[in-house]
């Protein structure tokens, strides 16, 4: 079997300071994203677990074994959780969420959380979408933008470069920098074209990383334009799988000549994260306490 | 909030904005559009508004610069019927 170098390891956390069985409000956020699932369960609002794995062809069962792994070993089970919020682009299809709501508002109250409350402008990087929010100091969206029309400038098209240059798709932040000089930026737009412009330059005698580098910068210039249209506000933040690829981030910082913040958790989980804090919102809401 | 419906592509950037804190969701502009683009109903990005917005239909989100084309002729251009109707003047066009 050929290596998969686009393959990312799966991963679950839990918090070694709370008592799972001691919780009065469990609430949960199950964000099925195109690439990656990830479930969050908060008990009394602050985050007690989490997991993030693939996304298979099959969203309720994504979603299913997304909550069983986030679980595991925490001696909760599935009908312990109060509320459930699903979003991402599977969210209609979760058998067990009482509630869908968008990534959009999802990702302003996550990174809310996750950042603290100064964060101002959110860029969401996700498997196959890219979406720039502004928000205010609750988490409230005042501002959004989505382009889920084309892959350039996603995780998606990170895992085709994966492939294209043999290169562990962790490894590719840093290798990107193993350069003299920056190369000019692939010139398409297309996940598809630039690939096939990359194995033009490949059989230019170009490095990898000198390629590499070329597709980081081109994927950086095209979210920075995005940005651009609902216009950056301090503080800034980057969420979803691309934020773990400082090759892209250091870019997007460069151009922007801002610095992003550093997440306290896993940036993916950041949707997930929201639907909890908006699941227990909704709890309260529900029982009259808001 | 500011609602940015549409799509950046390599020929340019096309994005319907609806400004849904002027919009009072009175449903104008659903039947001012030739092409059924809006549509009336809850704020998907605000799961606590009470009261309704209007937004691009989900089905025109990444299409929209051909579905308003027929509206922005080359020449002789008329006011966009879409902005003509919102009265709180909550619409607004990137391209």
């Amino acid at each position: 079997m050929s290596t998969e170098y686009w393959r990312w390891p799966e991963s679950r956390w839990t918090s070694p300071e709370i008592d799972g069985k001691a919780g009065r409000m469990i609430t949960a956020g199950l964000d099925v994203g195109s690439v990656s699932s990830q479930a969050v369960v908060m008990i009394d609002g602050a985050l007690f677990c989490y997991s993030s794995l693939r996304t298979g062809s099959n969203s309720p069962e994504s979603a299913q074994r997304a909550m069983e792994y986030a679980l595991t070993g925490t001696g909760l089970i599935l009908t312990d959780i109060h509320y459930v919020v699903g979003t991402g682009y599977g969210r209609v299809n979760i058998p067990f969420a009482q509630r869908a709501l968008t990534e959009i508002a999802c990702h302003a109250r996550g990174a809310n959380f996750m950042y603290g409350p100064t964060v101002r402008t959110i860029l969401d990087m996700g498997g196959q979408d890219c979406k720039a929010i502004r928000c205010d100091a609750k988490g409230k969206v005042t501002n959004f933008l989505m382009n889920d029309k084309c892959a350039a400038g996603t995780g998606r098209g990170m895992e085709v470069f994966a492939d294209l240059l043999s290169v562990p798709i962790e490894d590719m932040g840093r290798l990107s920098f193993e350069v003299d000089t920056e190369p000019p930026p692939v010139s398409s737009t297309c996940v598809v074209f630039a690939k096939s412009e990359a194995v033009g330059l490949l059989r230019k005698g170009w490095p990898k990383e000198r390629v590499l580098a070329a597709y980081s910068s081109a994927m950086a210039h095209r979210v920075v334009e995005l940005l651009e249209r609902i216009q950056v506000e301090q503080d800034f933040a980057i969420t979803g799988g691309i934020a773990k690829n400082e090759g892209v981030v250091k870019r997007i910082e460069a151009e922007l000549k801002i610095k992003a913040l550093e997440p306290k958790y896993d940036a993916q989980i950041a949707g997930a994260l929201g639907g909890a804090l908006f699941a227990k919102a909704l709890v309260e809401k529900e029982r009259g306490l808001r | 909030m500011l609602a940015h419906y549409g799509y950046k592509d390599g020929s340019g950037e096309y994005f319907i904005v609806v400004d849904t804190d002027k919009c009072d969701g009175c449903g104008r502009c659903v039947s001012a559009c030739p092409w059924g683009v809006f549509e009336i109903g809850e704020d998907e990005n605000d799961p606590f508004r009470e009261t309704a917005v209007a937004k691009v239909s989900e089905s025109h989100r990444k299409k929209i610069k051909y579905s308003c084309a027929p509206c922005k002729p080359g020449s002789g251009k008329k006011p966009l019927p879409c902005l003509e109707s919102c009265a709180p003047g909550a619409i607004g066009h990137s391209w």
